[in-house]
């Protein structure tokens, strides 16, 4: 499978969630930015990634991840993630983009924390 | 598999037989990638190297990626077509077994025998301007079989993920091709980047992708793309110097002619 269903919703209260669903690798790139950019329509002080239906991330997914937090920091958005497996957990851990990205359980905790419930 | 509702929903309680459905999909999730990706937990270490391999900027350290780094935040990109009689499958093998084999001259890089693979840590003794020799490291931090990852560690000229991929192009050809996602890990790797670092750089992976086309008998033109991706520095992070390895390489050099004389006086 690959990563062209992309789903973005608008959370309300200034958050918006992308739905990342099946890879994200350097193929993904199109389709990640779009839905960036998509997500940004309704100006949101938070961009919410959910992780729950990503079924492969190599090491281009984590660059793109990357590229990612650049475009919300330069847009001083905050940038979370939820859902993620045990198994990418440790990947962001390793990448260290854990120290950039907050990470939830649920969506629920990320929009908690992004101050948007 | 969840649906972006069930995402939303609190958690119910599972059966049994959906518990070990749900933990064996996991499980199958988990293991389509899991051996592809280093396990490195605190600091770096290095295996056994060669005798003359210095390892004075790499154990102790953490690995860093563009988050971690100092300078403008750069996406180079070095890409060579190698026509249709190799697989990214075979380049990429006959890269991840001959890596240190493509580098230029002067230029040293001691990883393990058996190749590239998730984990390891590779040392570099690296020629800079004024015939400094500069020795740092790097982590793989992913590997498969059309593309491997190494992570820089503290200290090194960059914070940075350094990719090598090979992939079918639309008319039917492989290509092969070194990204670079970096920033310069301190100040002082800031000011040498603009003062010819960056040239040096590119001169670097295009004589690398080079030299592996000419490994299949091919002699083909590299392109090469740079895009800054942040031109915002990043001084929460200028403290990065205390790690720098030039300057640290530059003591051990000067300090040689010492441990010469305490060597011989015991």
């Amino acid at each position: 499978m690959t990563n062209d269903v992309l789903g973005v919703r608008d959370a309300g209260s200034g958050a918006a969630i992308i739905d990342i669903k099946g890879e994200v690798t350097a193929r993904s790139e199109d389709a990640l930015m779009g839905a960036f950019l998509e997500a940004n329509e309704s100006r949101p002080h938070s961009i919410l990634l959910n992780f729950t239906d990503l079924e492969y991330m190599n090491s281009s997914g984590i660059g793109l991840l990357v590229t990612l937090l650049v475009r919300t920091k330069r847009q001083r958005q905050q940038l979370f993630a939820f859902g993620l497996t045990d198994h990418y957990r440790q990947i962001f851990e390793l990448t260290r983009l854990d120290e950039a990205v907050g990470i939830h359980d649920t969506e629920g905790d990320a929009l908690a924390a992004a101050g948007a419930t | 598999m969840a649906t972006d509702d069930a995402s939303r929903t609190p958690k119910v309680e599972m059966t049994a037989d959906e518990t070990t459905t749900a933990e064996a999909i996991e499980e199958i999730k988990t293991a389509r990638d899991a051996a592809n990706w280093a396990k490195v937990s605190g600091a770096l270490t290095v295996g056994e190297v060669p005798a003359e391999a210095r390892n004075i900027n790499v154990t102790g350290r953490r690995q860093t990626g563009p988050m971690q780094g100092f300078g403008k935040m750069w996406q180079k990109t070095y890409r060579v077509s190698l026509g249709s009689a190799v697989t990214p499958q075979e380049v990429i093998s006959e890269w991840k077994a001959k890596f240190p084999n493509f580098w230029p001259e002067g230029n040293r890089f001691y990883g393990p025998l058996t190749g590239i693979a998730p984990g390891d840590v590779a040392l570099l003794n690296l020629t800079m301007p004024g015939r400094l020799k500069l020795s740092t490291g790097v982590l793989v931090l992913y590997a498969d079989e059309e593309s491997f990852t190494f992570m820089t560690p503290e200290g090194h000229m960059f914070a940075a993920f350094i990719t090598f991929s090979a992939f079918e192009d639309k008319h039917g050809e492989t290509s092969a091709q070194a990204q670079v996602l970096l920033r310069a890990n301190d100040p002082l790797f800031e000011v040498g980047l603009a003062a010819g670092g960056h040239r040096q750089e590119d001169k670097f992976w295009v004589h690398t992708l080079e030299a592996l086309a000419a490994n299949f008998g091919l002699s083909a033109e590299v392109d090469t793309q740079v895009v800054c991706v942040d031109k915002r520095r990043q001084w929460r992070n200028a403290g990065n110097i205390r790690y720098n390895s030039a300057i640290r390489s530059g003591f051990y050099t000067m300090g040689t002619p010492i441990r010469a004389l305490r060597r011989s006086g015991r």
